[in-house]
């Protein structure tokens, strides 16, 4: 067999890497190399730079190790009874081009991850070395996202999250059934430990920044995880319950969610149709309700139905039209925690809205141009000027608040 | 009416040095007609506001959050970015509240130009692209074109030398350049695409990046133009592609979907012998084995959540067996029983009455935490009449196994499990209860229990009573060793 060219094992590596959801360099320890003769830093937010067509950010180099792998998970385009073609880049090559490209600003920094070779302790041991001399040999401090690989031994932990700035291990299907039919040799202990681990590390880095300046470093930007939707049977409200418990168990900074998308050489025990996106959409509007705008998960359940969320309009306009008697809410008394599960209105309105109305009471047309759009928030607030009257009980409520599908064109 | 002339178009020193003449000298807004140097005159009765006295000291007030929106909206193209400014600050002197009022017309224009510009400067960030040059003497250098919409490379360049310390490196725009050669930051005039190099040797590399990275089954071109503006493609070498990448994309999907899957390689089948037998069929009879059977535990419901199954810990004949509930949040973490704060609880009493906690094995009734999931927390549950017998399984392997002389059951959910029926700690506990099995057992409080009483002088009379149970249990282990 021929040698592979590096850019082709870039192709092989990357594409292989695509299915992993998460890009994020934001969250991280402010760093830079200002007066070191090296480069990198991270400032707080994460930077996109640059789009794929298929609307996702590029903000790292996201790539594999290798894409040879012990394990045969039907979902992984990299399992082992696929006929992909494979590769494996060395230490060095993947050093070489993080710098590459992060010279010419095209990247944050580094996302690696790998198939599982030879023994976790042996695969973990290679994403480390990468790390390691990104870090110590080029004083590279631009971010670095490491794949924790289950089973590793706790020393290659502590060396991971030394250099990396954000962990991830990732739970890959919403319940346990669902990965023992797709992925009968991951065991769901052994990937939860990995994040317990994690976590046991992270608190043991202490809580605040004072606590975390006398101590080895330990991931700054904490850790994530990535789960599958559409491949297995689990409905929405399995997913989310899936990801409620991780939050609430692993300090996880973000919980992805990967709509189950078409592999080459695919297992024809897998659904085999264009992704779910909008499902995938979904899922991340209701997280972002959990976690931010006080909803509980059997609240967003109940927006949908049989355990599914209206694909048709958001979970928060869907939880609000089957909480009717909850409003309307009096926009000029409202107490934020109410203010903030108005449909239409996102964290920033509700603080302008808040601070306007210590100046004057507010009409619908303030209440406009704060949200920059009123259609949906109308229904479901009063104001100086305004009480919606019968339109919040309307029974043509939905049908009018649902976005109508783009009308076609004769060609 | 008042002309000031600006030499620079995004210079907030400049900008303040004339609004503070002005406003010392009381000149209002409109009487104000703020220009770049160079632009057309007004007209001949003018008076420019350079015949002012110089104020280089504060001449008024503003809140905090004035001057950091007003830094960034002096960069935004808008020409009538001075004039609103000036507007603004001379209408804080007599409300200093105002811009807490998001409906007001200049409050939303300042709004508007200060995101925009640092959505500007953050594109610069995110779209600059350096191309490599190795000069004569074989040193390496970098240099980008880059065109922003609004005068924002002053303030983005700061970013670029914390980024790139070790770089020599320039960026040149239409209306300014940035050049770092290690140590400071300096600027000259604009410049055009033609100063930079056109190629770079890594481009390639990037360019295959792009196109294997992007995901054909997932299109969504909208999303795309919407956070990479078509106006930036211009200057980056990966956009040349999205336009076949996108023609291409539906076939390669249907492609993907099309393609029955092959037989797989004999490396698969290879790896495929050597895997281990899987654990649970075969018989266990050690607690090693147990220890690792118990993690494919499917008996109930709460292997789902929980971190992994907590077994018992302890020597494998020890005297006594305590039994808990079910592990807690720590426990369930780090995969050890008592190892949170009632686990100290229990290992102090242990120690203070005397029983050799070496001898001493501790477990759960149930073998995974049952929690309610609340934001970043775990908030523990009781486990249900089910879950506890679903679990019994394990406990009854445990007592088998070690065969303790004496089992403590600590709370009514361990007693219940013990016994086989529910149990009262208050009615049961103080005298041993002889098992059907031989074992005896005492039955006391949970050590957690202890924990939630709010008072100390009930804290107090609960743990005596705790301990005193203890003692009757060191007894008992005392006459049962001497009996044999």
């Amino acid at each position: 067999m021929a040698a592979l060219t590096l850019r082709r094992k870039l192709a092989i590596l990357s594409d292989a890497a695509k299915y992993d959801a998460s890009c994020a360099s934001s969250g991280s320890e402010k760093r830079n190399s200002a007066g070191t003769g090296g480069i990198g830093s991270t400032e707080g937010s994460g930077i996109c730079h640059s789009y794929a067509p298929d609307g996702r950010c590029i903000s790292l180099l996201k790539i594999l190790l290798t894409n040879f792998c012990v394990y045969d998970c039907i979902y992984c385009v990299n399992r082992s009874s696929s006929n992909v073609t494979r590769a494996r880049f060395s230490v060095e090559e993947v050093v070489k081009l993080t710098l590459d490209f992060y010279k010419r600003n095209y990247i944050e920094g580094l996302f690696l991850s790998s198939g599982v070779i030879r023994s976790p302790d042996y695969t973990m041991e290679e994403l480390v070395r990468v790390a390691r001399s990104l870090r110590e040999d080029h004083q590279f401090a631009g971010y670095i996202h490491l794949k924790v690989i289950p089973n590793a031994t706790p020393e290659l932990l502590v060396e991971a999250g030394r250099w990396a700035d954000r962990l991830s291990t990732n739970i890959e299907m919403p319940t346990d059934v669902g990965l023992e039919q797709l992925a009968p040799e991951k065991k769901p202990s052994e990937i939860r430990t990995a994040m317990a681990n994690v976590r046991g590390k992270l608190d043991e880095a202490g809580p605040d920044k004072k606590a975390r300046a006398l101590k080895p470093k330990f991931a700054p930007a904490g850790q994530s995880t990535q789960m599958i939707v559409g491949a297995d049977a689990a409905d929405d409200g399995a997913i989310l319950n899936r990801a409620a418990g991780l939050y609430s168990g692993y300090k996880l900074r973000r919980v992805y969610y990967s709509a189950f998308s078409p592999i080459p050489d695919s297992s024809s025990r897998l659904p085999l149709k264009a992704p779910p996106l909008m499902r995938e959409h979904r899922l991340y509007q209701a997280d972002w309700l959990i976690r931010f705008y006080g909803f509980d998960v059997p609240e967003i359940v109940s927006g949908g139905e049989d355990g599914l969320l209206d694909l048709s309009i958001d979970p928060k306009l869907a939880w609000a039209l089957k909480s009717r008697q909850r409003f309307p809410v009096d926009v000029n008394r409202a107490d934020k925690e109410m203010l903030l599960r108005v449909p239409g209105l996102g964290t920033r309105s509700v603080e302008r809205i808040i601070s306007t109305r210590r100046h004057h009471r507010l009409r619908l047309s303030d209440v406009a141009t704060i949200a920059g759009t009123i259609d949906k928030v109308r229904p479901f607030i009063e104001a100086a000027d305004w009480t919606p009257g019968g339109l919040t009980d309307d029974s043509k409520l939905r049908a009018r608040l649902t976005p109508q599908p783009e009308q076609l064109s004769l060609f | 009416m008042q002309v000031v002339r600006l030499t620079a178009p995004n210079d907030f020193a400049e900008w303040r040095g004339h609004a503070r003449r002005l406003l010392a000298a009381g000149i209002s807004p409109n009487q104000v007609d703020w220009r770049m140097l160079g632009d057309a005159g007004g007209l001949l009765d003018d008076v420019d506001a350079i015949a002012l006295p110089p104020v280089d000291r504060p001449v008024g007030s503003v809140p905090r959050q004035f001057l950091d929106m007003a830094q960034q909206a002096i960069c935004h193209a808008d020409p009538a970015r001075f004039s609103v400014l000036y507007k603004l600050l001379w209408a804080l002197q007599s409300n200093n509240q105002m811009l807490g009022d998001a409906t007001l017309d200049a409050n939303s224009l300042l709004t508007k130009w200060t995101s925009a510009v640092r959505r500007d400067s953050h594109k610069m960030k995110a779209f600059v692209r350096f191309k490599s040059i190795l000069d004569d003497s074989g040193l390496e250098r970098y240099a980008a074109w880059f065109e922003p919409d609004h005068y924002t490379l002053e303030m983005t360049a700061p970013f670029f030398a914390r980024r790139f310390d070790g770089m020599m490196w320039a960026i040149i725009t239409p209306y300014r350049s940035a050049y770092w050669y290690g140590e400071s930051l300096a600027f000259g005039p604009g410049g055009q695409k033609s100063d930079v190099p056109q190629d770079d040797a890594v481009e390639d590399d990037w360019k295959t990046y792009f196109a294997s990275i992007f995901n054909p089954a997932r299109l969504k071109v909208s999303m795309m133009k919407s956070e990479m503006p078509v106006k930036y493609w211009k200057n980056l070498p990966e956009a040349e592609l999205i336009a076949p990448l996108i023609r291409n994309a539906r076939q390669m999907e249907s492609e993907m979907i099309e393609r029955v899957a092959s037989l797989p390689p004999s490396r698969h089948l290879r790896q495929q012998e050597r895997l281990p037998e899987p654990l649970g069929t075969q018989e266990i009879t050690t607690l090693a084995d147990a220890r690792t059977a118990v993690q494919d535990c499917r008996r109930c419901r709460l292997c789902e959540h929980a971190t992994q199954a907590v077994f018992g810990e302890g020597p494998e004949h020890a005297d006594v067996m305590f039994v808990g509930e079910q592990p807690g949040d720590q426990e369930d973490l780090a995969g050890k029983p008592f190892i949170g704060p009632a686990g100290q609880v229990l290992n102090k009493a242990v120690e203070k009455v005397g029983i050799d906690r070496s001898r001493v094995y501790v477990t759960n009734a149930v073998k995974h935490f049952k929690f309610e999931p609340r934001g970043k927390r775990r908030i523990h549950q009781s486990p249900d009449g089910g879950e506890v017998q679903a679990c019994k399984f394990w406990l009854n392997l445990e007592q088998d196994l070690v065969r303790p002389k004496v089992i403590v059951a600590l709370g009514a959910t361990a007693a219940t499990s013990l016994l086989g029926k529910t149990a009262t700690i208050s009615k049961l506990r103080g005298a041993p209860i002889a098992l059907s099995n031989g074992t005896t057992l005492f039955v006391t409080n949970h050590p957690s229990y202890l924990l939630r009483i709010p008072d100390a002088e009930g804290k107090a009379r609960e743990q005596a009573k705790f301990e005193a149970d203890l003692i009757l249990v060191r007894d008992a282990i005392d006459v049962l060793r001497t009996q044999h």
